[in-house]
């Protein structure tokens, strides 16, 4: 099935990028965009361009994390078991492969096949038995993170091989003009091109479709269950990937990880994912991601003590979600007080419309 | 749709916004929070400071060989009630198994378990884990009391005026209470099993960096947790002697999250010099010093514990290191205070155990002795004279 | 007599009777499985152990219960706990005088924030998982910076408060079923509570239908924040201190929801109730005890709770049974069944 191509009547590309502004998607890149810039202003090493693909390749795990929840989201679900899927996977990779590069690519096939099950068991549990996503998910997060600590006993024994450390660590010397780039920044430039790729295809458009509107889906022929199941799998193989990349950067802990599913969720909702599904574009979540990222750096060189930062980031989210509510709203605030003040003057006031807000 | 267009309205104000403040506030570096080190820090109290700088070179009464059952001269505490006429039951209040120093002491203290119920003296040790939190573990001790089962009680508190009520009332039991490694916030228990002290552990890495680092040099500090007094009074006598040296600090708290660790420590190094690095934890070390090879810098002085994984970053980067030591063996110790009171013998009422850090000196010798064993094993866990040394820390199955 | 054994019928294979079958069928597995390893799960110092740790979660359950109900979820609870306790304990300073002062500043703050998540959800109609995670964030900051670790000393009022007992039960115990109780009937008899079923139900619905959809969520988050606060001062009667860390310590958050949902409430919100909620708590507490007292491994406890929260959710969701009240059973038999879909969540 080819993809489906709009008529030639469509508008110039710059045309188009200018106008995507508008839409939530695209209101984030300008919010993403100032805040580089104010990063820059406090961090003037950042300019240099090895600096910045660091600052990207550190920040990649949060942005994979989010593309996977993205999947979720857009479908009407929650994924709260990525954080304990990358504890998990950190802990495997710790323990098995040890100091020996041999056990490299086997364990990470393990890895993957960990994380197809992980989302497997989400997706049956959620679309066979009917259990609401966010139980499911917080089912196994319990099982998850429970048996990881039983079996090490809360903390890994220790940082694997080098090799697979280069992973999250290492990347490309002496790349002209930008001068270093982490394999991070390629690993998430790849997943975001072919996640991309995927909402373009039909397995995209109908996740849109299933978190839209599920009865049609299924009266069109298409397996609401299994599009649900797939769009679990990839969220933990987005953590599974996000896990390797972690364990490369930072080496294992007991704490890797955790809270990494609430992180993903605001940065998909702050890049205009409704929360009920069908709408969002993938490329916003990642740039939720990074706004999210730019922020705690900013609050950190402009010296704001690290204990207030959740409270920032608790403030952004509730401020980038509540005043464009509140601006909606001034209007039929401005309809009710005229209303509010025509029914003083007359006895009979005409039927009250009801002011539902458009979802 | 309408909220999309207003949507946009607010990012562009916000970042608008934003940047109106940036341009006001201070640009590059801006203020550091060490400012505040005018202000006196809370933890700090100077006479603990000097008894434990004292301590410190103190002489310990007991053989060296065995560091876990030395102490510090001092009132004593007959056993008269306690001792038993069979293998007692002893019953363990765990604040958590949630770092790799907690693990080893747990590994050591179970082999130990296992000798003293050969030798017949304690039939069975229940533990109730409390997972870091203070709620529980009142619960825990509670459960203990109310239980009356418990010939003897060992609690390893999580925070010491949170769990001083449930400790006050599993003392009025009548049964011993041994309090070990942090404090319980009362005075009530039959002893308190501790190393030299927080402070002394401070002191000693703190004092390697004021002779390592120039007046004026820049230290980046890592604290595991707020509030949690060993955490604390370490702190506090590192900030002390940096004061006192004219040092300037940063301090940050990071959860031991070493992908937190690493961000904070590339960014220091982004805005400006770091001289040392002063940790509260040694699991918080192995991250910084990943920082500075990955920014391609030279490591500075980076302080540690005794934790292999540090000791041995230490050797193979070849650093200026030191490694503060909080005995893991005092886990060890609580067990067998347990069991001399079972036996008749009197024991310490404030036992202190010896604090020995591991200068370059005795890098080498430290690392042969536990050549095999793995990176989250704590040199100090005393456990070289129990049989299935060192299979059992070797494989370190956590019981 | 043939309608008191329908709605006895009704009422066990309602979704609420079916907790509290599950519930005794726990408590008779867990005795049995403790006998049989020598120990008495009905002894005074476990019946203790597990009601204590009841009172807490249960009074975070039932203002989570209503806020579900609503269609909305309440994250900010462990911080405003946390909050409530250092603020009552700071208040206190251990001064018998200063009792009354810091229950009150506790508890206001509590119902504030409570006020400002119901603002956010029921006027501004922000998602309530975003609100509330949002609001709890901003406190969390506030709590990390100006609390460093346990603080604060409680009233010796509140401490004798806190170990009375009466019996076995601890009067703190009771005076959370007191609270459920009250939330009970307010949800059954009052024109609120009924809204609040309405609204969480469809809100289009209930707006057309002329009910002012943000009166119930102020209601709802008001409540749930001002029990989270009380909450917080069983803690500090229970340490005799406040903590920041309190809250976060015991999971209470996702533990709450999933409590309530265990309970038969569902996410989307218009059913649920508070009892079914007490069983579901019941239902944790018991389990726990059980490991506890057979010493299991702490970590191998959160694999069985994920089980539970799973098995119980799917087993009510399978059956997605509607309940409806006796009086209408009659109406319901006319009227053609509507075919459950898929489309349930």
């Amino acid at each position: 099935m080819t993809t489906i191509r709009y008529t030639t009547n469509r508008l110039p590309f710059p045309t188009r990028a200018i106008r995507s502004l508008s839409t939530p998607g695209g209101a984030i890149y300008l919010l993403l965009l100032a805040l580089l810039v104010i990063l820059a202003f406090y961090n003037p090493g950042l300019s240099e361009p090895g600096q910045l693909s660091r600052f990207i390749g550190r920040s990649a795990p949060i942005a994979i994390v989010a593309i996977g929840q993205y999947f979720v989201i857009a479908a009407g679900e929650f994924d709260l078991s990525m954080g304990a899927v990358i504890s998990a996977q950190v802990v495997l990779a710790g323990n098995l492969i040890g100091q020996d590069p041999a056990q490299i690519l086997p364990v990470i096939v393990l890895m993957i096949v960990v994380g197809i099950a992980v989302g497997v068991v989400n997706g049956l549990l959620t679309t066979l038995l009917r259990v609401p996503s966010f139980i499911t998910t917080l089912g196994t997060t319990l099982i998850l993170s429970g048996f990881t600590f039983y079996l090490t006993g809360g903390a890994p024994s220790g940082n694997p091989a080098d090799a697979f450390r280069a992973i999250g660590r290492g990347g490309i010397q002496n790349v002209p003009v930008i001068g270093f780039v982490p394999y991070s920044v390629l690993v998430l430039i790849a997943l975001a091109g072919a996640a991309v790729w995927l909402m373009r295809r039909p397995f995209g458009r109908m996740l849109m479709g299933v978190g839209d509107n599920q009865s049609t889906i299924a009266l069109l022929g298409a397996a609401p269950w299994w599009i649900r199941t797939r769009a679990f799998i990839l969220s933990s193989i987005a953590a599974t990937i996000a896990a390797i990349l972690m364990v490369g950067y930072a080496g294992v802990s007991p704490v890797v990880g955790q809270g990494y599913e609430f992180i993903a969720i605001t940065a998909v909702v702050l890049g205009g994912v409704a929360l009920g599904g069908g709408r969002g574009a993938i490329l916003s979540a990642v740039a939720g991601a990074y706004v999210l990222e730019t922020l705690v750096a900013i609050l950190n060189f402009a010296g704001v003590e690290s204990t207030w930062r959740p409270a920032v980031q608790g403030a952004i989210i509730v401020l980038a979600l509540g005043l464009p509510l509140l601006w909606t709203k001034r209007k039929a605030f401005k309809i009710l007080l005229r209303r509010k003040a025509s029914t003083a003057k007359t006895p009979n006031p005409t039927a009250p419309q009801s002011i539902t807000e458009k979802p | 749709m309408q909220t999309s267009a207003a949507r946009t309205t607010t990012f562009t104000v916000l970042a608008a916004l934003a940047l109106a403040v940036s341009a006001c506030a201070p640009g590059g570096t801006a203020a550091t929070p060490a400012t505040e080190a005018a202000t006196q820090n809370s933890w700090f109290d100077q006479q603990k400071y000097d008894l434990e700088n004292s301590q410190r070179t103190a002489t310990f009464t007991g053989d060296p060989a065995k560091p876990y059952l030395q102490y510090l001269p001092g009132p004593m505490v007959e056993a008269g009630a306690f001792k038993a006429s069979g293998p007692a039951k002893v019953c363990f209040s765990n604040a958590a198994l949630s770092n790799t120093w907690r693990q080893t002491g747990w590994i050591t203290m179970n082999e130990q378990l296992k000798e003293l119920q050969k030798q017949g003296i304690i039939s069975e040790l229940e533990t109730r884990n409390a997972q870091d939190s203070d709620n529980t573990q009142v619960a825990d001790i509670d459960y203990f009391v109310n239980e009356k089962s418990c010939d003897a009680f060992i609690i390893a508190p999580n925070s010491p005026q949170a769990t001083a009520p449930a400790v006050e009332r599993a003392c009025s039991t009548g049964k011993p209470v041994i309090i070990f490694d942090r404090g319980a916030g009362t005075n009530c228990g039959t002893t308190f099993i501790h190393s030299v002290g927080g402070m002394a552990w401070g002191m000693d890495s703190a004092s390697f960096i004021k002779d390592n680092v120039e007046p004026g040099g820049h230290v980046v500090v890592l604290r595991t947790a707020a509030g949690v007094d060993v955490f604390e009074q370490r702190w506090a006598a590192a900030q002390h002697i940096f004061n006192e040296a004219g040092l300037k600090y940063t301090d940050y708290i990071t959860g031991a999250d070493p992908t937190k660790i690493k961000s904070i420590v590339t960014d220091e190094i982004a805005k400006g010099n770091v001289d040392a690095v002063w940790v509260d934890l040694g699991d918080q070390a192995v991250p910084a010093i990943e920082a500075f090879e990955d920014a391609g810098k030279d490591i500075p002085v980076v302080t540690g514990e005794d934790n292999l994984a540090y000791l041995r970053a230490w050797k193979a980067k070849g650093f200026k290191g030191f490694a503060s030591v909080y005995d893991a063996y005092q886990w060890r110790t609580a067990l067998l205070a347990a069991a001399q009171l079972f036996q008749g013998q009197a024991i310490p009422k404030d036992w202190v155990l010896p604090q020995i850090p591991v200068t370059a000196k005795e890098l080498d010798t430290v690392l042969a002795t536990n050549q095999g064993m793995p990176d989250t094993h704590y040199a100090a866990s005393g456990g070289e004279d129990l049989p299935g040394f060192p299979q059992v820390w070797q494989q370190r199955v956590i019981p | 007599m043939s309608t008191i054994s329908k709605d006895l019928k009704n009422s066990l294979l309602s979704s609420t009777g079916t907790v509290y079958l599950v519930l005794i069928l726990v408590v008779i597995a867990g005795a049995c499985i403790t006998a049989a390893n020598g120990r008495n799960f009905f002894a005074p110092g476990n019946i203790s152990d597990l009601l204590t740790s009841t009172t807490v979660l249960g009074l975070v359950v039932i203002g989570q219960t209503l806020v579900i109900l609503l269609g909305s979820l309440d994250l900010s609870v462990p911080f405003v706990l946390s909050l409530s306790s250092v603020l009552s304990a700071g208040v206190m300073a251990g001064q018998s005088t200063n009792f009354a002062a810091g229950i009150a500043t506790a508890l206001l703050a509590a119902a504030a924030v409570g006020l400002v998540n119901g603002v956010l959800v029921g006027l501004v109609k922000i998602n309530g998982f975003i609100a509330t995670l949002g609001t709890g964030l901003i406190i969390s900051g506030y709590l990390f910076t100006n609390y460093r670790g346990t603080t604060g000393k409680a009233s010796p009022e509140l401490t004798a408060i806190g170990t009375a007992t009466l019996g076995v039960i601890p009067v703190t115990t009771i005076g959370m079923a007191v609270c459920l109780v009250i939330v009970a009937l307010f949800l059954s008899k009052t024109r609120t509570g009924l809204h609040l079923y309405a609204v969480g139900g469809d809100a289009n619905v209930a707006t057309m239908s002329g009910i002012r959809s943000a009166v119930p969520a102020l209601v709802a988050h008001t409540i749930s924040g001002l029990l989270a606060g009380v909450a917080g001062l069983v803690i500090v009667s229970r340490l005799g201190v406040g903590s920041p860390e309190v809250g976060t310590q015991g999971g209470y958050d996702l533990l709450s929801i999933a409590a309530v949902v265990v309970g038969g409430a569902i996410l989307a919100g218009g059913k649920g109730s508070i009892w079914g909620s007490l069983g579901g708590i019941l239902i944790f507490a018991s389990i726990d005890s059980v490991m506890g007292i057979m010493q299991v491994n702490p970590y191998l406890k959160e694999v069985v709770r994920g089980l539970i929260i799973i098995v119980a959710v799917a087993v009510y969701a399978r059956r997605n049974q509607i309940k409806i009240p006796a009086r209408f059973a009659a109406i319901q038999k006319a009227a053609p069944t509507r075919p459950t879909n898929g489309a349930t969540r």
